[in-house]
């Protein structure tokens, strides 16, 4: 169970193979992985609340564990100025079967978009710059989860 | 108490964080908040549409009727937008 949050960049790849290298029980590997969006952007700036979004987080993985019979779980959220195509979020789960893999790693993500203290900031091409909405959807997904 | 302010709420209030000392009539976050934008015309802008409003009480998710006696940070913030 691991979660970060940093400003730098991470390797998918990498973190993919760290997630199920030594454990021949991992039958299922499910990831993934958010971009900032360029359309009408220069880039993007992520705020978070120190402490508690770890909390948030790790509550998030807890949750997941709780429902599924996972063998490792990942979540890395990155922080501060990112530009379009940047990598900003990772989700990875690794199970026996790709059931579990698939539906934690969907499970993690509608929460970590409703839970965890992170806002986004967009700048525009045009030079203004605009703190991006909630939008219902993500609640409604999340919501899906509690039925 | 620590106040906390984050995104759109911290800069139109000016900062990230204050201590604050709330009279014992406001017991509750809802309370706070009211409290909070009779001190001049930054906070009551900052509040006035408070549905567009969520709180954490010692970093976990709490509502506005939430009590505030004994807590050490009061996180105000608009709904997140992570992911």
């Amino acid at each position: 169970m691991a979660v970060r949050v940093q400003e730098a960049d991470f390797d998918p790849g990498a973190e993919l193979e760290a997630l199920s290298s030594g454990d021949t029980e991992i039958g299922a590997v499910v990831s993934f992985t958010g971009l900032v969006r360029g359309a009408g952007i220069t880039g993007m700036t992520l705020e978070h609340y120190p402490g508690m979004t770890e909390k948030a987080l790790a509550e998030i993985e807890t949750k997941a564990h709780a429902r599924w019979p996972l063998q490792g779980a990942l979540i890395i959220h990155r922080i501060g100025l990112l530009s379009p195509g940047a990598r900003i979020v990772f989700v990875a789960t690794a199970s026996r079967h790709r059931k579990a893999a698939f539906e934690s790693a969907e499970f993690i993500m509608d929460y970590l978009k409703t839970r965890a203290p992170f806002w986004k900031k967009e700048a525009g091409t045009d030079g203004t710059s605009r703190w991006v909405e909630a939008r219902d959807a993500d609640d409604s997904a999340t919501e899906r989860w509690q039925r | 108490m620590q106040v906390m302010y984050f995104a759109w709420l911290r800069e139109r209030i000016g900062v990230g964080a204050e201590e604050v000392s709330p009279p014992d009539d406001v017991t509750t976050v809802g309370g706070l908040i009211e409290w909070l934008k009779t001190r001049n015309d930054r906070y009551a802008a900052a509040f006035a549409d408070t549905k567009a409003i969520r709180v954490a009480i010692d970093q976990e998710q709490a509502d506005f009727d939430a009590e505030i006696k004994g807590a050490r940070e009061i996180a105000l913030f608009p709904p997140v937008t992570g992911g």
